[in-house]
């Protein structure tokens, strides 16, 4: 409020240069008049306390109504303020306190501030309000997609493992049956060829053994051939048989 | 617009009238409704809010573009202060807090243009809008819980003989509140504007002083251009504040017991 005071006193000194300035006017018009008064000629210039500045209203005020400023110009030094206080509507109050405006300043306030709220409410921040909302829920929404596309992804990777792993055990079956079967084969044809080659076997060995036998035989023959024939250098002559038979003595023997 | 006088930049002036109200038969007491400069920038603000809100969001893209982004910032910016400092509950609220964030903070912002008014730097209009969120916060206080609401005034878990101290306190801190909500933003935007407009008028007076006056003009010049920096801030801040605060109180009026 001080500072509303110290102002006063400013203007006033700043004011007094120009013509035409009506709110100067009108400082000189209180002053004038709390000339004539008393001498708190002082309030609007230096007064610094709290009242000096609503002291300084209603003397201001006061002079609000044509009559008096009229009046009081009259008394004051200066005659170009009744008229330049009149052709602007401008009491000479300090504007702010000018309770003159009060009226169509609320009035204009609630029709405008009124409309603010109205346009505010109903269409500005709803429509704001859905577009922010409508982009959350999209990126929810996407998000969500995105989860369930991996999700997907995931199922789609776990199952082609699966399918994988299981391709690959058919494959080892395959080859472990081809294997099993291919060795079974070859143990069977081996088999086949060994009982073969072993029943060959048997039969060349009995063929060795009677063809031993059969040679064996013979060597008695020969032998009994190969005595008579010594015996019969030697001696003279021996039956076949009974060369034979000591042959087959000494055979035994 | 008088030169360098610091106070004419709050002058309301008529731009044109809708006659009087209520005036008797020598036209004199009644209610002027006129449309004053004041009014202009109201409707512009209002103006350019909606316009803007409404027109950047036409597309309503789903990849929003740079100006309706612009509109959605201000729109979570307002949705989260509201939520954080009076919950879920007070999002009921949100239209009106956006309402009166945006109010003040393009008004002020228009304040900022030489010749242009601000239009919270008229008491008039901070009281007006303390009050009406004095009585939202009041009347939905009430409404929602009833006797309950008095417990603003009874801060629980605290002894009954400190009570009688503390009680007073809490009234008295109730009824302040649109004293100071009203006057702090009053306060720093007629402020803020006189010691521009001061400094400014320096400038003025002492380069019309010759070759000495505007080596002279020099340092007020930059004070200007940093006090402008400043306000543009204090714009900015007061609007913040008045929508934060009105966001604690609206919160009190949904859980009073503290």
């Amino acid at each position: 409020m001080s500072i509303i005071g110290s102002i006063y006193g400013q203007a006033d000194l700043a004011v007094q240069q120009q013509d035409g300035a009506t709110w100067a006017g009108a400082i000189v018009v209180a002053q004038a008049e709390t000339d004539i008064s008393s001498e708190e000629s002082t309030v609007s210039g230096s007064e610094t306390s709290q009242g000096g500045a609503s002291e300084d209203a209603v003397i201001v005020l006061e002079g609000t109504s044509g009559e008096e400023v009229l009046g009081a110009s009259s008394h004051g030094e200066e005659t170009t303020t009744g008229t330049s206080s009149h052709d602007v509507k401008d009491s000479g109050v300090f504007p702010p306190f000018d309770s003159s405006t009060f009226g169509a300043q609320l009035f204009w306030l609630a029709l405008t501030f009124g409309a603010l709220y109205l346009l505010m409410s109903k269409i500005a921040l709803p429509r704001i309000g859905e577009i922010l909302e409508v982009r959350r829920d999209r990126i929810e929404g996407d998000l969500a997609e995105a989860e369930r596309l991996r999700k997907k992804t995931d199922q789609a990777i776990a199952s082609y493992e699966a399918e994988l792993a299981e391709a690959r055990a058919k494959s080892q079956a395959i080859a472990e049956d081809t294997r099993a079967s291919l060795k079974a084969d070859v143990d069977a044809k081996r088999a086949e060829v060994e009982a073969d080659l072993t029943k060959k076997v048997a039969v060349a060995e009995s063929r060795i053994q009677k063809t031993k036998a059969d040679a064996l035989a013979n060597v008695d023959d020969i032998a009994a051939d190969t005595a008579v024939a010594l015996v019969s250098k030697l001696t003279g002559k021996i039956s076949v048989k009974a060369a034979r038979s000591a042959v087959a003595t000494v055979v035994k023997g | 617009m008088a030169g360098t006088d610091p106070i004419s930049q709050f002058n309301i002036y008529e731009l044109f009238s809708f006659g009087t109200i209520g005036a008797d038969a020598e036209g004199a007491g009644g209610f002027e409704l006129a449309f004053t400069n004041s009014s202009l920038f109201m409707v512009l603000t209002v103006g350019l809010i909606a316009g803007y809100l409404i027109l950047s969001t036409r597309g309503r893209g789903l990849v929003p573009s740079r100006l309706q982004l612009v509109s959605e910032i201000t729109y979570e910016f307002i949705a989260n202060m509201v939520r954080s400092s009076a919950g879920n509950e007070g999002m009921k609220f949100f239209p009106f807090v956006f309402s009166l964030f945006t109010f003040i903070l393009i008004s002020n912002m228009f304040g900022m243009f030489p010749y242009f008014i601000t239009v919270a730097s008229h008491l008039i209009i901070t009281v007006a809008l303390a009050l009406l969120v004095m009585t939202v916060v009041i009347v939905y206080g009430v409404m929602r819980n009833g006797f309950g609401f008095l417990k603003l005034f009874v801060p629980s878990g605290i002894p009954l003989p400190v009570l009688i101290i503390v009680v007073p306190i809490e009234v008295l801190s109730f009824l302040s509140r649109p004293l100071s909500l009203s006057l702090r933003l009053f306060g720093n935007m007629l402020a803020g504007h006189i010691v521009l407009k001061v400094f400014a008028g320096f400038v003025v007076t002492l380069t019309s002083m010759g070759a000495f006056g505007i080596i002279g003009a020099v340092l007020p010049f930059g004070m200007t251009v940093a006090l402008t920096g400043l306000e543009f801030l204090v714009s900015a801040l007061q609007a913040f504040v008045f929508t934060i605060l009105t966001c604690v109180y609206l919160n009190d009026a949904i859980h009073p017991g503290h």
